[in-house]
């Protein structure tokens, strides 16, 4: 017979319970913020992510008809460049979020993960772009391949990693970067979210009176 | 053709570069309008007023 | 157990203040809104570069000197394929990060025989459609030992009208020749890539190959693509490029690395170092102070500062 005391071992059980304490609804979907959000430096985080769903997006429809279509159709060619400003606009944003970001000291108060994980990104965002630039069937894949392999292979990467295999580069750009990149942004929008926003500095009224 | 000419650009850069030479730096003004235009952002993002919203108390 | 002192750089006295209404969904929304259309807007501007790629093909006629210099190179192992090393081939230790030869240690994973691959196979491939010449100069070539086939690469000359001089008996004048007749037709691009079968989608040999002639290297001059020009960060045309390159090929344009034959390896290994800084920077003393020292914050937070005391300063 089945008791209280096996229910609340099971893993679903245990897997619900830590969820939900740890991301109760309200933390989830929250319909307020802390009155000290009250910068336009906020916003590079959401136009981020913004960027980032514009740059999957335009990358599915370049998927549609495949990697050299863009070559032979005006239309392909528009999607290409639209799938170009996003990755532009993606970086610009996040640069700035990071510079932002870093001035606010946003590691603080247990918030170390938070800022690691967008850093991963970061690198892991160069290197969906590299993928990307090689997969571009044209002469600026040709040369940034043959270029990019040296430093590549400086460092033993380049025996699994061959920057001249262009279906093994355009997997990576579809399929494991994408994935890693957007597996990372979620975690790290979660822990904001679990965390909340990070304070600001103490002022000296704030210390009398804390 | 009318959605060809639409989506062809208005103001393609395909010319070549023009680069800013110093010493050994060497940068394209396409990334120089990048890399300001970044820093505006930052900037203008910090100094710009932000609309104030309506304050719920909390319990200090 | 005892509390570890506050440290500002480190810990926050969490918020227990005031609120504000915040519809995260339509900020989410209004977000994508504004991207979209600046992307959008962008892309119709200024559209995107394509610049058509290059084949063995298209090398060998713009610049059939430069092809048969360089298919003589692959023969007598002068080019930069041949004498690469790991993962190509065992040429070379290639760079080294102090005593650690780390290119060389991840082996050769992706063999590539310069003379083989590149000249002696795609000829030996015409099968029953060569010439009496050719069949001549491939068996000539086969018999020969190695120390032969170097002697001989190494005596032919190549001009400006193709092979200037050969000794006697040289096969190596033919095997260019018809390398070059094979290149210019096409056939030698096809040939490069189907060694595998019928499928491939993996362009390591005709790109090594069309990498180590001089004519391509010209092309991406032409378009500022170099390294001495901090081409990782440029796109071809006029188009911003890879901004967020700039530390990595900067380190290439500096002492020591600009002169080192490791540079490649020395560059990976700083930029390594200086993204472990990024990433662990709240755990690192005096990097993590610097945010709290420039005060930058007193801008961000003004208005947070501003309504919680006229007086207040902020105390660090």
């Amino acid at each position: 017979m089945t008791t209280q005391h096996d229910i609340s071992r099971q893993w679903t059980t245990r897997a619900r319970h830590g969820l939900l304490s740890a991301l109760p609804a309200d933390k989830l979907l929250p319909d307020g913020q802390p009155t000290y959000v009250a910068s336009w430096i906020y916003v590079f985080g959401v136009a981020t992510v913004s960027a980032l769903v514009m740059v999957i997006a335009t990358g599915c429809v370049l998927a549609i008809y495949g990697p050299t279509w863009w070559h032979v159709s005006s239309i392909g060619h528009f999607v290409n460049s639209l799938h170009l400003w996003s990755v532009e606009v993606f970086f610009f944003a996040m640069i700035v979020h990071l510079w932002g970001k870093f001035f606010m000291a946003a590691w603080r108060g247990g918030r170390a993960l938070t800022w690691m994980t967008g850093g991963v990104t970061f690198l892991t965002s160069i290197g969906a772009g590299l993928t990307g630039y090689v997969s571009q069937t044209n002469f600026d894949a040709q040369w940034i391949a043959t270029q990019a392999k040296d430093g590549i292979n400086s460092t033993g990467i380049g025996s699994v990693f061959n920057l001249l295999d262009l279906g093994q580069m355009l997997m990576w750009h579809i399929v494991l970067l994408p994935l890693a990149a957007v597996a990372l942004t979620g975690l790290h929008v979660l822990m904001v979210r679990v965390k909340g926003v990070v304070p600001p500095f103490a002022t000296e009224t704030e210390h009398h009176h804390g | 053709m009318y959605f060809e000419t639409l989506v062809g650009a208005v103001f393609p850069l395909t010319h070549p570069g023009h680069y800013f030479h110093w010493h050994f730096i060497n940068v394209s003004y396409g990334n120089i309008v990048v890399i300001v235009l970044m820093v505006v952002a930052f900037v203008a993002a910090l100094v710009a007023p932000f609309p104030g919203r309506g304050r719920r108390g909390g319990h200090r | 157990m005892a509390k570890r002192p506050f440290n500002p750089d480190r810990d926050v006295a969490e918020w227990h203040g005031g609120s504000q209404p915040y519809d995260l969904l339509r900020e989410g929304f209004v977000a994508l809104i504004a991207v979209a259309i600046l992307i959008t807007s962008l892309a119709l501007l200024f559209g995107s570069p394509d610049e058509k790629s290059v084949t063995i093909r298209s090398w060998a006629r713009a610049d059939a000197t430069d092809f048969v210099t360089t298919a003589l190179g692959e023969l007598s192992g002068a080019t930069t394929s041949a004498g690469y090393g790991a993962p190509y081939n065992h040429a070379s230790d290639g760079p080294a990060l102090g005593p650690l030869h780390i290119q060389r240690m991840a082996g050769v994973t992706i063999p590539v025989d310069s003379i083989q691959d590149f000249v002696i196979a795609p000829l030996d491939s015409l099968a029953a459609g060569r010439s009496a010449s050719l069949t001549a100069a491939l068996l000539r070539w086969h018999a020969a030992t190695s120390p032969q086939r170097l002697l001989w690469a190494n005596a032919t000359v190549v001009g400006a009208l193709g092979v200037s001089s050969a000794p006697a008996g040289d096969p190596v004048p033919e095997l260019l020749s018809s390398l070059s007749a094979m290149a210019t037709s096409g056939a030698l691009d096809q040939s490069l890539i189907a060694g595998r079968g019928f499928f491939s989608m993996d362009y390591t040999k005709p790109l090594l190959f069309i990498a180590d002639g001089n004519w391509f290297t010209t092309l991406a001059d032409r378009q500022n693509l170099l390294g001495t020009q901090w081409g990782m960060m440029n796109e071809t045309g006029s188009y911003p490029g890879q901004a967020w390159l700039w530390l990595y090929t900067f380190w290439y344009q500096i002492a020591p690395f600009n002169s080192s034959g490791n540079a490649d390896v020395l560059v990976f290994a700083t930029m390594i170092f200086l993204s472990g800084l990024l990433i662990f920077l709240p755990f690192l003393p005096g990097l993590r102070s610097l945010p709290r020292w420039s005060k930058v914050y007193r801008l961000i937070w003004r208005e947070h500062y501003r309504r919680t005391g006229e007086a207040s300063r902020p105390r660090i």
